[in-house]
């Protein structure tokens, strides 16, 4: 168990900045998720933590001890990749016990652990299987198993269930997070996939492009994004974002023929007070988009497609003075309108989203 | 436009049986998707029909015609992979082209057709530029755009959004909806994404080990699976299945989970229960939004549950929740907010519950919204 401190890290690869200047504090025993797109650093500062690459400047510190000259071996950190180092050769309990053996423990305090990792991980009628035969999912236990035996104070998990089918990525992605919670490790997971993200993490760092854009728990991050970007890569389907104009409590959003949004006085109130941007993007959640057959509302869209998946429809629409911009809509699962149909759309001031166009930053939540 | 017909076609690699006698009817002017897992041969099939790869046994019909010893190029089917193959030297419109240059259409007519395609896929504007000044999802069109432009019979699809980020899926598989819908041509479009399934094709196929599993409209194959596979691979999360015991006195038939018992007494239910082979036990499915949670026990028919962990994502919220030995997965608002180890009270909408035989996997009932079933 370890606090994490970085102060500051840059690393860079030749002329390419990798990581720039992060500062990030990771609590004990916290589940902490680095989230971005490919190439947005976040590999890179795992490997900073792990201790496999060195920064360039700043300082990373567990429990206050200086760690940048420290060897990855004596940090205390057990890792778990994408790709499984699971010794075919050998069986399941020898597998799970091999970095307890190289440490030279006892045998029946090996035999101990083993059982309760084994416990733990629900793979105890998988021991003494050779570890050629295991499923994929097996084989993923085994190799956190592996890792977790050693008791490392700070875990590191690189795109862990990324090798797995959809179905086992939905219930290892459970028994991680109750494994996590149980065993109360320092926990680092690093991923591009925001569900992952946003189900296990208690707190997520958004990166991009080498720099963090936000670190906060899964519901800020939701309901209170920094920016455009952070904002659109959290939630699916994405939330739409319109284009508009602030004045004198009316949003002008310029995808609509008659594109006003006329606020309640004290939101009007509000809104003058706080709001300096005059050009700005209006961004409402798909599941906050409904779409109703009256006329009273001013934002008219027409159907283009829809999705029936199952729990939900996702309905895509054209603003009627756009149509090279996509709308979305998330509907019950009985909805079914006809394509081609004129729809009225229905959303409270409450769940706009209001960002300065140039800074790109979130100003504005009701 | 064509049909695509296969009757017992059947496709051995050695000693991997990689399409198991097939039968499938593919109608003409249909979006057709091919969903299942990696391996399961499922770009065998679009090979077998384009005619790179000749079937072992069975007949194969594109447009009444048998094709089994056609030469691919004669068959008339444009083929769209996942790698898109532009000529990087190329402009866009010279790339969209191409096929009707080999043709040796005339370039009066290939100036039209280019352009008519084009606007249709809102790249007009792009005919100038080289595919390396192209957005991934501009290259997509691209390509797209040289398939349709020659108007083959059919057009296959191999996994042709596997490559692009979630937006840009996103926005393809809305044109490409659109684009089917107003060439109504035959597309046949293989994934092993359920989303890109449910959410373009007009029918599904789930094809697993080299056989078919179901063939069904969308709506269809998500409220009526015909066994335990197609019920797990539609679905995000995907149907929770519990294995019951079944248990029969005095007219009653009970169907016994460690925490809950449903009891029917309706004996067309009794009967299909019996006459499907699950004497003992069977395994009992229901989705994720079928179950609903009550964190206090204030409604009749309710399940004691324990919280195994929640998983926020922003919209909504999968809380897994711990029956019995089984943990099943349950949709919730987003603002869920009961923390692991904790009781709460579940609702099994039994209106909505599947049966599977507890060996074969096979679907035998479907509740369908209507209740048989009394929870006690």
């Amino acid at each position: 168990m370890a606090n994490i401190q970085m102060q500051k890290l840059v690393k860079r690869f030749g002329k390419q900045v990798a990581v720039n200047e992060l500062s990030l504090e990771i609590e004990d025993r916290e589940f902490v998720a680095l989230l971005g797109p490919s190439g947005c650093g976040k590999t890179t500062t795992m490997n900073m933590i792990s201790g496999l690459l060195k920064p360039d400047s700043g300082a990373i510190r567990f429990d206050g001890r200086l760690m940048n000259n420290v060897p990855p071996g004596k940090r205390g950190v057990g890792f778990m990749f994408q790709n499984y180092a699971v010794f075919t050769f050998l069986n399941v309990y020898d597998n799970i016990a091999f970095g307890l053996r190289i440490r030279k423990m006892p045998g029946d305090v090996i035999e101990n652990e083993v059982r309760e990792v084994a416990r733990l991980l629900q793979i105890r009628h998988l021991l003494s299987m050779p570890a050629s035969n295991l499923s994929i999912n097996d084989m993923q236990k085994v190799a956190l198993a592996r890792s977790m035996i050693t008791r490392p104070q700070i875990f590191l998990l690189d795109e862990p269930l990324s090798n797995l089918d959809a179905a086992l990525r939905n219930v290892m992605r459970a028994e991680l997070k109750k494994i996590q919670q149980e065993l109360g490790q320092t926990t680092i997971y690093v991923t591009h996939d925001q569900v992952e993200a946003m189900s296990l993490a208690d707190r997520i760092a958004v990166m991009n492009f080498a720099v963090l854009q936000q670190f906060d728990t899964p519901h800020n991050i939701y309901n209170h994004p920094k920016n455009l970007f952070v904002a659109n890569f959290i939630g699916s389907p994405t939330i739409n974002f319109f284009e508009g104009v602030y004045k004198e409590g009316e949003f002008q959003l310029s995808d609509f023929q008659k594109g006003s949004i006329s606020l309640s006085s004290p939101a009007t109130k509000r809104t003058t007070e706080s709001l300096k941007a005059e050009k700005v993007v209006v961004g409402i959640r798909p599941e906050h988009l409904k779409l109703t057959n009256g006329k009273t509302r001013v934002l008219r869209a027409k159907v283009v497609s829809y999705e029936p998946l199952g729990s939900k429809t996702i309905v895509y629409l054209h603003p009627d003075a756009n149509p090279g911009l996509i709308i979305k809509s998330s509907m019950e699962s009985d909805y079914k309108p006809k394509i081609g149909e004129i729809k009225s759309l229905s959303f409270g001031e409450k769940d706009l989203y209001v960002f300065d166009r140039e800074s790109t930053d979130l100003v504005l939540r009701f | 436009m064509a049909s695509i017909k296969l009757i017992h076609v059947t496709k051995k690699f050695k000693n991997t049986t990689a399409i198991n006698g097939i039968d499938l009817e593919i109608h003409d002017g249909e979006f057709f998707c091919v969903l299942g897992p990696p391996g399961a041969g499922k770009t065998t099939l679009l090979r077998l029909i384009v005619g790179l790869e000749k079937p072992d046994a069975g007949e194969l019909l594109i447009g009444g015609e048998l094709v089994n010893n056609v030469h691919p190029s004669r068959r008339d089917i444009s083929m769209i992979f996942q790698n898109l193959a532009l000529y990087p030297d190329k402009s866009v419109f010279d790339n969209i082209a191409f096929p009707l240059r080999q043709q040796k259409v005339d370039e009066v007519q290939i100036g039209t057709r280019v352009s008519d395609v084009a606007k249709q896929l809102k790249i007009d504007w792009l005919l100038e530029k080289l595919p390396s000044q192209l957005s991934g999802g501009e290259r997509q069109r691209v390509a797209i755009g040289r398939a349709i432009v020659r108007q083959p019979k059919a057009y296959l699809m191999d996994e042709p959004l596997s490559n692009l980020d979630a937006l840009l899926r996103l926005e393809m598989r809305v044109s490409l909806k659109e684009l089917q819908t107003n060439l109504k041509e035959t597309f046949v479009y293989v994934t092993h994404d359920q989303v890109e399934a449910l959410s373009m094709g007009d029918r599904i196929a789930v094809l697993d080990k080299g056989v078919i599993q179901q063939v069904a409209d969308p709506e269809t194959i998500y409220r009526l699976p015909s066994n335990m596979f197609v019920a797990t691979i539609l679905g995000s999360p995907p149907m929770n299945f519990l294995r019951c015991a079944v248990r029969e006195k005095d007219g009653h038939l009970s169907v016994v989970h460690d925490s809950f018992v449903l009891r029917t007494q309706d004996q067309t239910l009794i009967n299909t229960i019996r006459e499907s082979g699950s004497a003992e036990n069977l395994v009992l499915g229901i989705r994720p939004e079928d179950v609903k949670i009550h964190t206090r026990p204030d409604a009749g028919d309710l399940v004691q549950a324990e919280v195994y962990v929640t998983e926020p994502l922003g919209n909504e919220t999968i809380v897994d929740v711990k029956m019995g030995e089984n943990v099943i997965k349950v949709l919730s608002e987003a603002d869920f907010a009961v923390g692991s180890g904790q009781k709460i009270w579940l609702k099994i909408n039994s209106m909505k519950i599947h049966l599977f035989h507890d060996e074969t996997h096979e679907c035998f009932f479907h509740a369908s919204g209507k209740s048989s079933f009394q929870l006690t």
